[in-house]
Order: structure tokens, then C-alpha cells, then sequence
């Protein structure tokens, strides 16, 4: 999971304080895995010293001081680059898909375009790995099948996924 | 300074094709381009289009609107005649299901497109029969279709298809009725076969492991043709 992507994804739409993003994520994406404070804070301190989010505002409590975080136009590039490009095509990708695509919907990006991208990246792979399966021993074939079902069942999961998209943004904008 | 690579035409095209089955759209403009020697699959859900692409693009089905080229020639403008001998003598077509004629064993089935031409019994019977050793069906040359496995009837169909030596040869879910073994063992001769004899294949497939086979996807939804360049 790329986890300085998804907060800038998740930051984007308006400003926010680490507290409120962490409760985002884990709330979206972090079912199985939530994000500790520590390094939501860390994830910030580096994508603001990159440059791709800025301090808007601060506010001071009775705690610790609350930094406001909003997006640069910097971020927006690196943002929309990461949601355009597909991802090397390799098991266990279902979480940074499903990133991608509920962080689309709730932008306004195109969402289909981007399966559609990645639909052709895991049909290339597949191309590469029927050639290796047919051109190699039984063993290299069985590593290749091993791959190309994978690969097969994300592709499933792809067209499930663009075929109720229309559902999955109505409830992602809710 | 070398010279400019040249552009040659695709040997099969389909422009804008619409086609309409009563109050239902099939095709809504589906523009496909297939180059000499090339391995093409056609793939989508079922619903999308993609059977009755192939279906027009073979001269099986006449489009409503839009143009079909082969070899330089407006299929779609033919006369049913033409079209007829266009198919028995340019094209070769593997199907899901049902291909193969009961009655006749599996050496007649695979010499019916060169007796259908005119072609001497004993002369069709003789070219049929080494396409048997080629496609691993040795010994099996008088058995009836009903006594050949799903695999081996495919492979039978597959060799009929290819007999004449066509252009294109149009496969319509040709492992579709197959376990993964066996369709990968069609997949396996119908490419290979088809790179030796030079021919160009056209393949319809929802499945993705069936169309990695191809040199490039085209993706059908809706009606229309998403044509990819390969990566």
C-alpha cells in the first residue's frame, strides 16, 4: 500500500488534521491494518518537506497545537500520475487497487480509464508469462500458472468492479 | 538514411459496424483493424458484442451500417454468393460447439472443405490424413465425432479449419467447452499451427488465460471495439 499517495488522495477534496485522516484511512482502507499515529504524523512531515502538502493553519487547544494540512499543486501532480498509472502487475495488489479506484470516485478522476489501463498492464504480463509457459520445462510452466492465475483473478475482480462502479461511487460520495 | 518503414493496410478491418438483433444493439460502431499474420483475440463479457464482431467481420453476418475489408475488398458489399466462396476458400472457423458433421468419421469431417470444393475423395483423404499426426490425433482417423473427447473433437475442427490453408481462421470460444488441460493443448496447436502456415487468427474469448495467447487484446464492451497497442 502506498500509504503517502493515499493520504494525499484523501486529503485532497479539503484541508485537514493528521487525527481526521487517520480516522479516513482506517475507516476506507485500514479494516485489517489501521494506521498508527506515529506514522501518519512521519507520512506528513515528509510530503510536506517534499513539498506536496503545506501547513494552512494551526490550531491551538488545550493539547498540542492541531497543524491544518492542505494539498500543493505539487501534490495534485504526483496524485493524478499515481491514480493514471497502472501497477506492475503482481500478486496481492487488491488493497492498492481498490485504493486507486474508490480514490478516483471520490475525486471526479476517471475510474474506468484507470482499470482499463490496468486491465491491458495484466494482459501484457499474461502475454510474457504464456510465452515463458510454453517455451519452458514443466517446472518454469507451473510458476508461470501460478502467476497467470493470480493474475486471472484480479482481472475478474476488474471487470466486477468497473461493472458497478456507478454503485460503488454513489456510496463513496455518500 | 534508411528508408521509412512502410505502412501496409490491415488484411481485415472493421469500420463503424453497427448490428441490431430486433430492438437490441449489439454492435454500436466497432472499428477493428487486423494485420496480416497476426494472432487477435476479442474479448468481453458476455452481452458485449464481441461473438457478433467476429460473426461480421467473417461474412457470417451482414452489417447494418458500417464497412467490413478483407484483402483490400468491401465484405460486406458482397453478394451472398461471393461471400459464400469467400469463407469456404479464404476462411477457416473453430466453435464452441457442434461443428462437426455426426454422420461422417473424423478424416471425412477434416477433408469436407476440399471435398466441398471439388477436390477427388481419395486425393481430400490424402491431405486430411497428416493433419491427424500434427495435431496428436493418430489413430483416431475413423472414429466418429460422438467417440472423440471434447479435446480431441476441437483439434478435429481445428484441422479442418486450416486444411484449405486459409488467410484467417475465426475461433469462437474454441476452448470454451474444454477443461483447462485440453484447452491449453488447442491453444498450444492453433497458435503454433497457425504462425507455420502463415495464417491470421481472429479469436473470441471471455477468458484472459485463453487470450494471452494473442499478440494484442481487443477489448469489446458495449458495442464497441477497445483497441489496445501492445505493451
Amino acid at each position: 500500500m502506498n500509504i503517502p499517495n493515499t493520504l494525499l488522495g484523501l486529503l485532497e477534496p479539503e484541508p485537514s488534521h493528521g487525527y481526521e485522516l487517520k480516522r479516513a484511512y482506517d475507516l476506507r482502507f485500514g479494516s485489517d491494518k489501521p494506521l498508527k499515529f506515529g506514522q501518519v504524523y512521519a507520512t506528513l512531515g515528509r510530503l510536506e518537506r517534499d513539498g506536496r502538502i503545506e501547513v494552512c493553519g494551526v490550531e491551538h487547544g488545550s493539547g498540542p497545537d492541531r497543524k491544518r494540512y492542505a494539498i500543493t499543486p505539487d501534490g495534485v501532480t504526483v496524485l493524478d500520475r499515481w491514480l493514471a498509472e497502472p501497477e506492475a502487475p503482481e500478486p496481492h495488489l487488491q488493497s492498492v487497487l481498490f485504493a486507486k479506484v474508490v480514490l478516483a470516485l471520490v475525486s471526479g478522476r476517471p475510474a474506468d480509464r484507470f482499470l482499463d489501463e490496468q486491465r491491458a498492464a495484466h494482459l501484457a504480463r499474461m502475454r510474457e508469462l504464456t510465452s515463458v509457459r510454453r517455451a519452458g520445462d514443466l517446472g518454469h510452466a507451473l510458476v508461470a500458472d501460478y502467476a497467470l492465475f493470480h493474475l486471472e483473478a484480479d482481472l475478474r475482480w476488474i471487470d466486477v468492479t468497473e461493472s458497478r462502479l456507478d454503485q460503488l461511487g454513489a456510496e463513496v460520495r455518500a | 538514411m534508411s528508408a521509412p518503414p512502410v505502412e501496409r493496410p490491415p488484411l481485415l478491418a472493421a469500420r463503424g459496424v453497427t448490428r441490431s438483433f430486433g430492438a437490441t444493439e449489439a454492435l454500436r460502431g466497432a472499428d477493428v483493424d487486423v494485420g496480416a499474420g497476426e494472432i487477435v483475440a476479442l474479448m468481453g463479457p458476455s452481452g458485449s458484442g464481441k461473438s457478433t464482431l467476429l460473426h461480421c467481420m467473417a461474412g457470417i453476418l451482414t452489417p447494418d451500417a458500417g464497412e467490413v475489408w478483407f484483402d483490400g475488398a468491401r465484405v460486406d458489399a458482397m453478394s451472398d454468393r461471393t461471400r459464400t466462396e469467400l469463407r469456404r476458400e479464404r476462411f477457416g472457423f473453430v466453435f464452441q460447439f457442434g461443428q462437426l458433421v455426426p454422420e461422417l468419421s473424423a478424416i471425412e469431417n477434416v477433408a469436407l472443405p476440399l471435398l466441398l470444393a471439388g477436390r477427388p475423395r481419395a486425393r481430400a483423404l490424402g491431405e486430411a490424413a497428416p493433419w491427424f499426426e500434427r495435431l496428436g490425433l493418430g489413430g483416431l482417423e475413423r472414429r466418429r465425432p460422438g467417440e472423440l473427447s471434447g479435446g480431441e473433437g476441437q483439434r478435429v475442427a481445428m484441422a479442418r479449419a486450416l486444411i484449405s490453408g486459409p488467410d484467417v481462421v475465426f475461433a469462437d470460444e474454441p476452448t470454451g467447452s474444454l477443461d483447462s488441460l485440453a484447452g491449453e493443448r488447442v491453444m498450444d496447436l492453433l497458435v503454433d499451427t497457425a504462425r507455420e502456415e502463415g495464417s491470421t487468427v481472429v479469436l473470441v474469448t471471455h477468458d484472459p488465460r485463453v487470450a494471452a495467447y494473442a499478440d494484442r487484446d481487443v477489448v469489446v464492451r458495449d458495442g464497441r471495439a477497445l483497441a489496445r497497442v501492445p505493451a
